[in-house]
């Protein structure tokens, strides 16, 4: 019961209102032109930029975060590698926003040097901020991924080798399946991370609106007349919209890959 | 006066909100008019925004610590006439018909045109479209998104009154800014006294007064405003209704606006800022002449929004900024 109380308060009540509010305009009457805004090529745009951005930056986070977990988990348990990468990682996963971003810049500075691309690749959309984003979505995928393969057990890995099984044909038919529930997981976690992250992007491409966070900051702040609460209403029920289409996705899969487990 | 001086240090007090002592001298303002009158000054929120000036009013009425006087953005001005007194300061005349509202309830106090600061390592620039060359990658930056920031909009005004475009049409200014990005010139950090510095943004459109090597901290800097694309912009001062010091509060407008040597047009001039009664001061001979020397030069006629140009170029901006620059 506490438990339900807690959800209503900070998860139904708030997007109860947003829902509510995307249907109203500034004068308080009912209107859907919040929601046909939705539909118009810009708007479209925005939601376009924020699930590219998303999926990329999650992707490469979970690839190089499940092998560098990997590589954690193969040392040795109590090892200070281990606590360092751990520590490191719990510290990394929330360095974000204006921070994480002024770090970038002073790295890149007027004179980049030694830099594997041109400075002004990193401002480039999405793969330059994709590489910012990585700086928090790598760490985190380490962090939540890191229990599932220590509960890969070496028995199993000694069994199938036994057997006369490749490496290869471990990781196709035990390891592989294993971990597949879990690394999907991780993946919508680091996605829809990465969709509400804004302050690294506003800091980073304040100028240039890709992303639908920073349209509903401009439209909670314009001061040049252009601020419109319910246009950010209904720009966040779209987003809403959009993790429940990668949720019910993801449970979809989930069902599929976890379907021997049962 | 005599009446005003003696009723407002009776008082003793003034607070004041939103005021960097950077900020076009603000810092020597307050102190000269302590020292003058004898009146202690609550400098509140210095780095606050116009908006929150007016919160402030609302928030805190009835209290003795409410703002006495605001110094705002004509728009939030226009907007909350019916907060503030009227009230009219001895050299009323003196300010612009235009830049004042007819029945005193706020009067403009000092601005600036919208200018290219940049990093004297690039030379001497002298028109917009130098910029669009391959030494500008990455160097060009703005106060700010045009469809949230009033300065960034003004910046992109001017580039287009600079391209041949007019105060009621920003479409050049866009076209401007499409082919900045086009040629991998646009920075799309916000400039800011940081990035100046770390070098980051070595080209920034921004008012004049915040695009001067002493404000922006970097000496290597120079400011310049394109031929015939004098856009300006202006604060407006106002006075709470409500104030709880209602006489200090009159005798510091009665400063600010004084054309003295130490008086409040002249010392905002010292800080870069252009005061509004500048024109009439100049016919007077009442103006700091080596200050006004150090004003970056303008060519061509200076160039207001009214409300309605700048509320249609928000909504141009709004439909066709993002499509320009990404």
């Amino acid at each position: 019961m506490p438990f339900f109380g807690y959800v209503g308060l900070f998860l139904l009540l708030p997007t109860g209102i947003v829902v509510w509010d995307a249907f109203k305009n500034p004068t308080g009457h009912f209107t859907l032109s919040g929601l046909t805004a939705l539909g118009n090529s810009q708007v479209r745009g925005f939601f376009i930029g924020s699930f590219k951005l998303s999926l990329v930056s999650a992707l490469v986070g979970a690839v190089f975060g499940a092998i560098l977990a990997y590589a954690v988990a193969s040392g040795n348990p109590d090892g200070v590698i281990r606590r360092l990468y751990l520590a490191a990682s719990g510290v990394l996963a929330q360095f974000g926003g204006v921070t994480l971003a002024f770090a970038f810049l002073a790295l890149i500075g007027p004179a980049p040097t030694g830099l594997l691309f041109h400075a002004s690749w990193y401002y480039s959309f999405p793969w330059g901020i994709t590489v910012i984003y990585a700086y928090f979505q790598i760490p985190l995928m380490v962090l939540v991924f890191l229990p599932a393969i220590d509960g890969l057990k070496v028995q199993w890995r000694e069994a199938s080798d036994s057997l006369g099984s490749s490496a290869w044909q471990y990781w196709r038919y035990v390891g592989g399946p294993l971990l597949l529930p879990a690394f999907l997981g991780a993946l919508l976690l680091l996605f829809a991370n990465a969709l509400s992250a804004f302050a690294t992007i506003q800091a980073w491409e304040d100028q240039i609106p890709y992303t639908v966070a920073q349209q509903i900051y401009t439209s909670t702040s314009s001061e040049v007349g252009l601020a419109n609460i319910n246009y950010a209403d209904a720009l966040a029920l779209g987003m809403v919209v959009l993790v429940a289409i990668v949720m019910t996705g993801y449970a979809l899969l989930q069902r599929r890959a976890a379907r021997w487990l049962r | 006066m005599t009446a005003l001086v003696a009723a407002a240090k009776k008082e003793g007090t003034l607070n004041v909100i939103a005021l960097p002592p950077t900020w076009a001298n603000y810092g020597a303002i307050i102190s000269t008019f302590e020292k003058k009158y004898g009146i202690t000054i609550n400098s509140a929120l210095p780095d606050g925004s116009s908006q929150q000036e007016v919160n402030a009013i609302k928030q805190e009425n009835g209290s003795p610590k409410a703002p006495d006087v605001v110094d705002v953005g004509l728009a939030v001005a226009l907007a909350n006439t019916s907060l503030f007194a009227p009230y009219e300061v001895s050299t009323w005349s003196s300010i612009p018909g235009a830049q004042k509202d007819p029945s005193g309830l706020w009067y403009e106090d000092y601005g600036g045109y919208m200018a290219v600061g940049y990093s004297t390592k690039f030379g001497t620039i002298t028109s917009l479209n130098q910029l669009l060359g391959p030494q500008f990658k990455n160097a060009v930056a703005l106060n700010g998104n045009p469809t949230s920031a009033n300065a960034a909009l003004n910046g992109v005004m001017m580039a287009s009154l600079a391209e041949g475009g007019t105060a009621g049409s920003i479409a050049a200014g866009v076209n401007f800014f499409a082919k900045l990005k086009k040629a991998g010139n646009f920075s799309p950090i916000q400039a800011t006294g940081a990035s100046i510095k770390a070098g980051t943004t070595p080209v920034v459109f921004d008012w004049d007064y915040l695009n001067l090597p002493s404000y922006v901290g970097v000496s290597n800097w120079k400011v310049f405003i394109p031929q015939n694309a004098v856009l300006g912009g202006y604060y407006a001062q106002a006075i709470n209704k409500n104030a709880p010091h209602p006489a200090a509060a009159r005798l510091w407008e009665e400063f600010l606006y004084s054309q003295a040597a130490d008086g409040g047009q002249n010392l905002w001039l010292e800080g870069g800022a252009r005061p509004v009664e500048q024109p009439a001061m100049t016919t007077d001979n009442t103006i700091n002449a080596a200050a006004a020397s150090k004003l970056p030069a303008v060519t061509g006629t200076p160039v207001f929004l009214t409300q309605a140009q700048s509320t249609g170029a928000a909504q141009y901006l709004a439909t066709n900024w993002a499509k320009a620059v990404s």
